[in-house]
This record gives C-alpha cells, sequence and structure tokens, in this order.
C-alpha cells in the first residue's frame, strides 16, 4: 500500500471522527467537563491555608489530562464498537496501521483543545503564571499528549473486544504512561518557576520526544496483530 | 518440554541451595552500620534477580507469541508473568521491612525502586487483563508485556533525572568480601527456584490445553 | 412504500487493478475447525462455492453459521485447516483478499450520527473507489434513499438502515458477498426485492453466501444449502423443494442421535 493511500485513509478517518464530533460534540463537552471537575475536586484536595498549593498546579494540570483523556479513548472507541462498525474497518483493503494513525490524530485534536481551554483555567484558578513560557509549555503539553494518546488508542483498540474493557484501559495504560506524567509534571513544575531551567525543560521535551517515537513505532508495529483475532 | 530430563535434578540442587542458605548468611560478616537487619539483603536483592529475569523471560516469549503465534511463547509468557508478580511481592515485602529498620522509612523515590515497582504493576496488570479480559486476552496480554518491557528504561532514565535533584541515600551496600559467597550462594538458590517453579508452571500450562485439545476432539 | 428500483450495478468499481484477484473465481473451505478455548464454534468443515451460485448456510442458534462467515470474511482465522480464495490462501490474508470481500453482518455497521451520503461516501473512499462520490449518489439511487440522503442514519427505519448498509457492503462492488441473516426485520417487499438484487448479482457471476432463519423469505433464492449443525457441517446440496425440507431431514436424525455428553 503506497504512503498517500495510507495518508489517505487516515484522513478519512480523521475527517469522519471530526465531522461526527462537530456534530453531536458528545466527546468534547462531556470531557471538556469532567477535565474542568477533575480540577476542581483536585484543587480542594491540596488547599493549604486557604489557598491552593502553587505546584500543585503542575500536577493537577497533567493527571486531569491523564483522566479525562483515558475517557476521551473508551468513548471514542466505544463509537466503533457501536454497531459493530470496527469490523467494517477493518474488513476494508487498507493497512490496518493506518486507522490506527487515523483514530490517533482524531484523539488528540479533542485533546489539544480541551487542554487549551484548561490551561488558563488552571492559571486562574491557582494564581500561577503556567502561560509565562508558553512555547516551551506547548511543547510538553504536545510531546506529552502525543505519547499517552499513542499507547492508549492501541490499548483501547485492542480492548475493544475484551469483556471489562472500561477499568482495564486505566489499569494498562496508567503504569505505561507513567514516564509521560513525570516528564509533564516536572517540565511543568520547571515552568512555574521565577527563573525557568530552560535546558531542563528542553531535557524533559527531549526524553517525550524519544518516548514518543519509540512507542508509535511500536504500536504501528503490533497494531495488526493485536487486532486480529 | 526440554527441562523434563533435568527436573529432578534442578530440584536436589535448588533444595541443596536452598537449606545451606541459611548457614551461608550466618556465617557472613555483619555489616557495620545496620547489623543483623542487612541480613535481608541476602533473599531482598535476589528477589529482585529472580524477578526481572521473569519479566525478561516474560517480554521475550510474549513477542515471539505475538509474531509468531507459537502456544509454547504463550504457556511461558503466564508462567513467567506470575512469576513476575511473585519474586516482585517477595522484593517489595523484604525491602520496606530492611529501609524501615536500617534507615527509618519505608519506602524511597528512586530510579532503581520505582522502576521496578512499575515494572511489577504493569505484570499485575497482565494478570488483570488475562482473567478478566475473556476470550482472545492473551495476545492482548502479549502486546502489554511488550510495552511494558519498552516503558522500562523510560521510567528508570524519569525517576533518576528527577530524583538526583533531590539527594538519596544509597539503597544497596557496596559488598564485603566476606558477603559476596552468601550473596551468590543466595543468588544461585533463587535463580534455581526461579528455573523449577517455571518449568512446572509451563509443565501445568501445557498439560491445561492438551486438556482442552482433548476435549475438542472428543466428538470428532 | 413503492419498491426499490433494482438494477445490476452501473457503476464500474474502479479500483486499482492491483487489488483484484483476476482468479477469484471459487471459495473453499478445507477442513476448517474454529475453538475458543474448550468450546468449538466449528469442526472440520470442508465445502466450496462457486462463482455464481447462492449458497444458504441453515442451522439454529449457536450452530456456527456466523463463525463460518467471519472466517470466510478473514476476520478471524481458521484454528485448524485453510481457506482458499481463487488460488489463493488463508495466509494471503492482506488487502488483496479483503478487497474483493463485501460483508453485510447482523449489525448495520453504520455510523448513526451521519448522513447516509456520507457513510456512503466514508466507506467507498475507504475501499478504495476511485470516485467515492458518484459512487455514493449511484447506490443511493439504487436502494431508493436518494431523497433521505442528507438525513443521519440515526433516523432511518431498520429496513432503510438494511438496505443502506447493503448499499455499503456491496460498495466496491466485491467477488465474494456475505450476508449474515439479511432478512432479519425485513417487511415483504423488501425481502422481495433484496432477493432479486442477490439474483442480480448471482447472474453478474459472483459469489454469494448467505446464513438466514427464516425460510420463506430465502424460498427460491438459493441454489445450494449447507446444513450446519453445532459446529459441524451435515450435508451441502443442491435445493430440491423447500428448504424447510431440507432442513428438516437432516436435523431429525441428528436430534435422535446419541451425543456423548460433555
Amino acid at each position: 500500500m503506497t504512503v498517500s493511500r495510507f495518508i489517505r485513509v487516515a484522513w478519512l478517518i480523521v475527517k469522519k471522527d471530526l465531522t461526527i464530533e462537530a456534530r453531536s460534540r458528545e466527546l468534547f463537552l462531556t470531557t471538556l467537563f469532567f477535565a474542568v471537575s477533575c480540577v476542581l475536586v483536585f484543587a480542594f484536595g491540596f488547599v493549604s491555608d486557604q489557598n491552593p498549593i502553587g505546584d500543585a498546579a503542575a500536577g493537577i494540570l497533567w493527571i486531569a489530562i491523564a483522566f479525562a483523556g483515558t475517557l476521551a479513548l473508551g468513548r471514542a472507541f466505544e463509537r466503533e464498537r457501536y454497531h459493530d462498525v470496527l469490523h467494517a474497518l477493518l474488513l476494508a483493503p487498507v493497512d490496518r496501521p493506518a486507522i490506527y494513525i487515523g483514530k490517533l490524530l482524531g484523539v488528540i485534536c479533542l485533546l489539544a483543545i480541551v487542554e487549551i481551554i484548561i490551561v488558563p483555567l488552571i492559571s486562574l484558578f491557582f494564581q500561577t503564571p503556567i502561560l509565562r513560557h508558553p512555547w516551551l509549555l506547548g511543547g510538553l503539553l504536545a510531546c506529552g499528549t502525543l505519547g499517552f494518546a499513542s499507547v492508549g488508542t492501541l490499548f483501547a483498540a485492542m480492548l475493544v473486544r475484551a469483556r471489562s474493557r472500561d477499568v482495564l484501559l486505566p489499569v494498562l495504560l496508567y503504569p505505561i504512561t507513567v514516564p509521560v506524567i513525570i516528564a509533564g509534571v516536572r517540565g511543568t513544575v520547571l515552568l512555574l518557576q521565577p527563573e525557568i531551567d530552560v535546558i531542563m525543560v528542553r531535557a524533559w521535551i527531549g526524553m517525550l520526544v524519544f518516548f514518543d517515537v519509540v512507542f508509535i513505532t511500536l504500536s504501528l508495529w503490533t497494531f495488526e496483530p493485536l487486532m486480529t483475532d | 518440554m526440554i527441562l523434563s530430563r533435568w527436573f529432578p535434578a534442578i530440584t536436589v540442587m535448588a533444595m541443596v541451595f536452598f537449606a545451606g542458605a541459611p548457614l551461608m548468611i550466618a556465617r557472613a560478616p555483619y555489616e557495620s552500620t545496620m547489623g543483623l537487619v542487612q541480613k535481608i539483603f541476602y533473599f531482598h536483592v535476589p528477589a529482585w534477580i529472580a524477578m526481572f529475569s521473569a519479566a525478561f523471560v516474560c517480554g521475550i516469549s510474549s513477542g515471539i507469541y505475538l509474531f509468531k503465534g507459537k502456544k509454547l511463547a504463550d504457556h511461558l509468557a503466564v508462567a513467567a508473568a506470575e512469576l513476575t508478580v511473585l519474586f516482585g511481592l517477595i522484593g517489595l515485602v523484604t525491602g520496606p521491612l530492611w529501609a524501615r529498620k536500617a534507615w527509618g522509612l519505608w519506602w524511597q523515590w528512586d530510579a532503581r525502586l520505582t522502576s521496578a515497582l512499575i515494572l511489577w504493576m504493569i505484570f499485575v496488570a497482565y494478570q488483570l487483563l488475562r482473567q478478566y479480559g475473556g476470550p482472545g486476552s492473551d495476545k492482548l496480554a502479549a502486546g502489554m508485556a511488550l510495552f511494558g518491557m519498552a516503558n522500562v528504561p523510560f521510567v528508570y532514565w524519569s525517576v533518576n533525572v528527577w530524583r538526583t535533584i533531590h539527594p538519596t541515600t544509597n539503597v544497596v551496600p557496596t559488598l564485603v568480601p566476606g558477603m559476596s559467597e552468601a550473596f551468590l550462594w543466595c543468588s544461585v538458590a533463587f535463580v534455581l527456584i526461579f528455573i523449577l517453579t517455571l518449568s512446572a508452571r509451563v509443565k501445568l500450562e501445557s498439560h491445561r490445553a492438551a486438556i482442552d485439545r482433548l476435549y475438542l476432539s472428543l466428538d470428532d | 412504500m413503492a419498491e426499490p428500483v433494482v438494477s445490476a450495478p452501473t457503476v464500474k468499481s474502479v479500483m486499482s487493478s492491483s487489488q483484484f484477484l483476476d482468479d477469484f473465481d471459487c471459495l473453499a473451505f478445507e477442513d476448517v475447525s474454529r475453538y475458543f478455548g474448550r468450546m468449538r464454534a466449528l469442526s472440520h468443515v470442508s465445502f466450496s462455492c462457486a462463482a455464481g451460485e447462492i449458497v444458504g448456510v441453515l442451522g439454529p442458534n449457536g450452530a456456527g453459521k456466523s463463525t463460518l462467515l467471519a472466517l470466510a470474511a478473514t476476520l478471524i482465522s481458521p484454528s485448524a485447516g485453510g481457506i482458499r480464495y481463487g488460488n489463493h490462501g488463508t495466509h494471503e490474508r492482506g488487502g488483496n483478499v479483503r478487497a474483493n470481500i463485501g460483508m453485510l453482518s447482523h449489525d448495520t455497521q453504520l455510523y448513526p450520527e451521519l448522513t447516509a451520503r456520507e457513510n456512503l461516501h466514508f466507506f467507498a473512499g475507504l475501499f478504495g473507489v476511485q470516485d467515492p462520490a458518484s459512487c455514493a449518489e449511484a447506490a443511493l439511487s439504487r436502494s431508493a434513499l436518494s431523497v433521505r440522503g442528507d438525513e443521519p442514519v440515526m433516523k432511518f427505519s431498520r429496513g432503510m438502515r438494511q438496505r443502506l448498509a447493503l448499499e455499503r457492503a456491496l460498495i466496491h462492488d466485491p467477488k465474494l458477498v456475505l450476508l449474515d441473516e439479511p432478512f432479519t426485520g425485513l417487511d415483504d417487499s423488501s425481502s422481495k426485492s433484496l432477493a432479486n438484487r442477490l439474483q442480480g448479482l448471482r447472474d453478474s457471476g459472483r459469489i454469494i453466501l448467505l446464513t438466514t432463519h427464516d425460510f420463506e423469505a430465502a424460498e427460491g433464492l438459493l441454489d445450494r444449502v449447507a446444513l450446519l449443525w453445532d459446529g459441524a457441517l451435515l450435508n451441502v446440496e443442491p435445493v430440491t423443494g423447500s428448504l424447510r425440507d431440507h432442513y428438516v431431514s437432516h436435523t431429525h436424525q441428528v436430534a435422535h442421535t446419541v451425543k456423548v455428553s460433555r
């Protein structure tokens, strides 16, 4: 299968997902609201002396992304499971990894929009200057979300035909994405300091990029055997 | 299975080593600061060694099962995963017991401990998946094992970088000459037990599969 | 409800020629078995279907009909034995084989939030049809859904969804057509037009394999019938007389045979 056909198929799937989302807005609204609730609940949990703890903002940001992301992934594939559409997709004469890339891009678009909304919200709630270095923060968020979503999309896809898939997705996903959380939180904490350590932040972003490359490759490689029975 | 011929020999050897372990440990010199408590180390570290070996075996055989579909690889993966959890549990229990007495804290977030813990949790997740994932979960679990193995270097690196900013006490002391014999003895004992339990478990799994096959051929 | 216009597909599905299997003129199951742990879904099934015939698989619930179709569609692989598509074997389960298979399953396999047109457009693009837009239009007019083409599928009735699902399955003009209980939930006129459509496909040289419970709807449609019972193929024979007679004559014997209880 040629590269252009691969890209075409992935694009078809992304377009289909975005069309459905634009029409129903179900995933977007529920994920967004869930992320906001997460932030609130954690904020209440990490308050000392009437004020939220400053550095907690970084942790809460990434935990909210992880939780909301897990929910979004589960729902995204529930859509394919409903009416058994996944089998129709698997029947198509396409390279199956193209389906993986298509779903991955759809989930990333969704999470990106959610993040764009909750980051300023966190800045507001916690009175932290989280937006002081937007490019570095953006880099951290982009690479981290990509890493999280790449493993999550594969696991969500492979769990579609398993029992107890709702609870198994976080059970499987969180241990694997621990490096993403560590890098994301530590990098964000560094960005909240009065004088940031740019080299360290870049090191974390570098690790995230490496993580993304390794795990996207691994996912592309294992997608076909994991989806066939 | 290849090891069935050697099974009795390995069993005897393992028993000998295990029986001799307390003697070797008693003969080993006391560590200067910690005294008697330090001797947990002789079981603690070999348990981790066994756990990492089991994890490694599980990862490799999962890869083989996923891409080549050999049933034996699946049996090996199941057995190795269970042993990873078991030996990891021994390590996770002995570690804090030792640390509490020796340094006053139950747990420490350094790279080694954290990556070992994460690896252990990955294989607990493997077990949960196999148990509750329904039919077809053998392949999915194999994928999980592969991802778990690929993950370990990243966990180690990130926790290492994270924690070097905060200095920590070194958990594993340097080995005084008198200690290394006891340490080697116990390591060999644990490795032998690992091989023994692994082959026994694989055999059990093969027998279970054989019974399934018999059931299936019943109506032919 | 007016009977939908049925005609042989006018749009030549123009997929890249490398994906078409030129020698795909028969589907053959060779001693195929499929197990799920201790449960045997299919055991030692061997039969073949040639181009230009409609074969029906009859059997009670749990006989293994859906498993048989899923195996033919390459969605699952056999535990033992092999399936041949023309001269190509099971191990070549890649895109080339899938390009020639169309399957209508139990579920509609359509996205409820998308419109009929969008659904067809999406699947046409996915299945490699070269002009998805006009192909989708043609499919809509064939199933008389052009008027409702811009409505989301969730608003369709069961019969309309089934018609659309059939178009989706056939959008790339496949050589092998698999249908899992296609007559379920269809009223008489829809059943008749589906039967006409299938006969048209048969006459143009397709291989059609379907499963059904509904003897009345499939009456007069099938060329041969394969009888499945508890995962085993009882017989494959040309249809003479009513389907119910075929079914009863074989299953009657089996039901009275003493079976070793598991």
